[in-house]
């Protein structure tokens, strides 16, 4: 017979316990809750007393809570090792609560007992006695019951068994593992579970989610970000079961890893951007190399669908938020409309079709760099039409105009906006050399209204309060009030086709430190 | 059988579906031993129980190998298949 593993377990009081020792060991696994294993205890004990320190008594407990009960209960006077992990309990394989092992110093079992069979027990007790050339503990063998068969150890909870394997064999999941008899359709099994959109979703099989983290060379147990409302943990592994189920491939994960990283920030505050009854929800905007690698959509139709990469990043995105988060429709987000966005909103900036710097480096980031930047919406994109437009100001003007509607005309400093400035309106503005300051600052300029329009009026009750701007003096009541807060609260990117002269418009949500503001972060590719 | 990865935070258990009620017994009626000494007793009890009182159905006998583990899918499918309730004596 071959030595039992190697251990080592701390008691509760955090003192270490080797195995095998410098002697013989007794070593038996039990479990609060198993009432057998209460039955043992004080036979247990009774046999500790009788091999006086001869052998090593090593019984360890599978929970802690359980470990300090058992203690309180039966005070043994021997330490119950803390293997609440249950690796010790899953390396030697044990099935049933308690067995009890008797080995010598070398770790071979010599006896196994499981469960309580009284005659089994009370031979042991005599051999030890014998052994240590004693009489046999005073157990009072009659009093207790001639078979028990005890219960399943923990260490095989089909739950808590597959991590344990994943574990023992160094495998990548950690995940609970659920599953789907064969009498039950996959498909509708998840829509049972809440874990879907409303949309069919990929069954996220083991082999599809190693398939995945294949896609990145981040340890599958790291935590991208910790996900309100539940404060869930979105682990490598976890992001890239929801990614599967979008129906992403591998090399999609670092932009999804990425995006999440940013909507996990505090800045972004993912938590009211999902709470909020306005409907809002993250707009990605992929820009960098990775762009081309991933076959991103940036040209004709980019904000809409048919792009697998678009579309199956930013749902994995948004079903990461829902079901590791636990934010869903009724629950903690509460939008009063909802919005077609939430399913997922996720293109790419035509960088080579852009005269000026590109979002990201904008934003602080190398050209060459890959980046993704989140950005909430309440609307949109919502369409601005300018046909006829042939100067810079005009355009720039109209875009103005048009923008002036983002939650409501009258109100200003109110929110930021991300405009998709289409390929043939850049050309329209670069033929007058407008840059992107300008662009800026003329619909800054074509917005700008006297605070006493922006007040509250027959027509509207929206705006700055009467009694306020009647305390105005006359100079206060004409001073022009821009649309956006600062310029830079205009987020300016190119995308679409060439053909057509329709730009589009993400109106945003609350800004500022008790809204949320857009978050780039870099995207870091395996390999 | 499938097996997927949970995609949530796993705070809840699983909700599996249960089959509706229909408020009387009829057709076969399977009784599951999980392999615990003496639950065979429970269960020869309740087949003399359920032969009096429902003369018209038919109980089926099965026993899972350990009680330890999880019932064996075919034992599984082999029940689902023959029977219309099933009855499994749990613990001790």
């Amino acid at each position: 017979m071959s030595a039992l593993p190697a251990f080592l377990l701390q008691d509760e009081e955090g003192n270490a316990h080797t195995f095998p020792g410098s002697r013989g060991a007794l070593v038996c696994f039990v479990k609060e809750d198993c009432p057998t294993c209460n039955e043992v205890m004080p036979v247990l004990d009774a046999l500790n007393r009788s091999v006086d320190g001869a052998l090593d008594m090593l019984v360890a407990g599978q929970t802690r809570e359980g470990n300090r009960r058992l203690k309180e209960q039966h005070g043994p006077g021997f330490p119950i090792l803390d293997d609440s992990t249950l690796k010790v309990s899953f390396a030697f394989d044990i099935d049933t609560v308690p067995t009890l092992f008797l080995c010598d110093a070398q770790g071979v079992p010599e006896r196994t007992l499981v469960g309580f069979v009284r005659d089994e027990w009370r031979e042991l007790a005599e051999l030890l006695a014998d052994r240590a050339g004693a009489s046999a503990p005073s157990i009072d063998w009659d009093a207790l019951p001639e078979w028990r068969p005890g219960c399943g150890s923990l260490s095989v909870d089909p739950v808590i068994a597959d991590r344990l394997r994943a574990e023992a064999e160094n495998g990548p999941l950690r995940a609970r593992r659920i599953e789907i008899a064969s009498q039950d359709d996959e498909f509708e099994f998840m829509f049972d579970q809440g874990f879907s959109d409303g949309l069919p979703l990929i069954p996220p099989t083991p082999e599809r989610v190693v398939r995945m983290l294949s896609g990145t060379s981040r340890d599958p147990q790291e935590v991208v970000g910790v996900v309100a409302p539940n404060l869930g943990e979105a682990t490598v592994e976890k992001v890239a079961i929801n990614a599967v189920m979008a129906g992403c491939r591998p090399e999609y994960m670092p932009v999804v890893l990425a995006a999440m990283e940013a909507v996990c920030t505090d800045e972004y505050n993912i938590h009211g951007v999902m709470a909020t009854t306005m409907g809002a929800s993250p707009v990605m905007v992929v820009n960098g190399p990775v762009r081309h690698r991933l076959g991103m959509n940036m040209g004709l139709g980019a904000l809409g669908q048919g792009s697998r990469a678009n579309a199956t990043i930013g749902r994995a995105v948004r079903l990461a938020i829902r079901n590791i988060g636990g934010a869903r429709p009724g629950g903690t987000e509460r939008s009063t409309l909802g919005n077609p966005m939430k399913f997922t909103m996720c293109f790419a900036e035509w960088e080579e079709r852009n005269p000026w710097s590109p979002l990201h480096v904008e934003r602080g980031f190398a050209p060459e760099d890959s980046v993704v930047t989140v950005f909430t919406m309440t609307s949109g994109p919502t369409l601005m039409v300018d046909q006829d437009s042939r100067s810079a100001a005009q355009l720039a003007g109209s875009l103005g105009l048009c923008l002036e509607a983002a939650f409501h005309p009258k109100a200003h400093y109110a929110t930021e906006v991300l405009v998709v400035l289409c390929p043939e309106h850049v050309d329209t503005l670069l033929r007058d050399g407008f840059d992107k300051a300008a662009i800026r600052s003329r619909i800054q300029e074509v917005t700008a209204r006297p605070i006493a329009e922006l007040a509250e009026d027959p027509v509207s009750a929206v705006g700055f309060k009467k009694a306020a701007v009647d305390a105005m003096t006359p100079e206060q009541r004409a001073r022009l009030l821009p649309k956006f807060r600062r310029d830079e609260d205009i987020h300016l990117v190119v995308a679409g086709s060439d053909a057509g002269k329709f730009s589009g418009a993400f109106h945003g949500w609350v800004t500022g430190e008790i809204g949320s503001i857009s978050v780039s972060r870099k995207i870091e590719e395996a390999g | 059988m499938t097996i997927i990865m949970d995609p949530t935070d796993e705070r809840v258990p699983v909700a599996r579906q249960l089959t509706p009620r229909s408020g009387a017994v009829a057709g076969s009626v399977a009784l599951l031993d999980i392999s615990k000494p003496r639950g065979s007793v429970l269960l020869d009890r309740l087949e003399e129980l359920l032969k009096e009182r429902l003369p018209g159905i038919v109980v089926n006998r099965y026993a899972k190998p350990t009680f330890t583990k999880p019932a064996p899918e075919t034992l599984r499918r082999e029940i689902f298949a023959s029977n219309d309730f099933v009855v499994e004596g749990l613990a001790d």
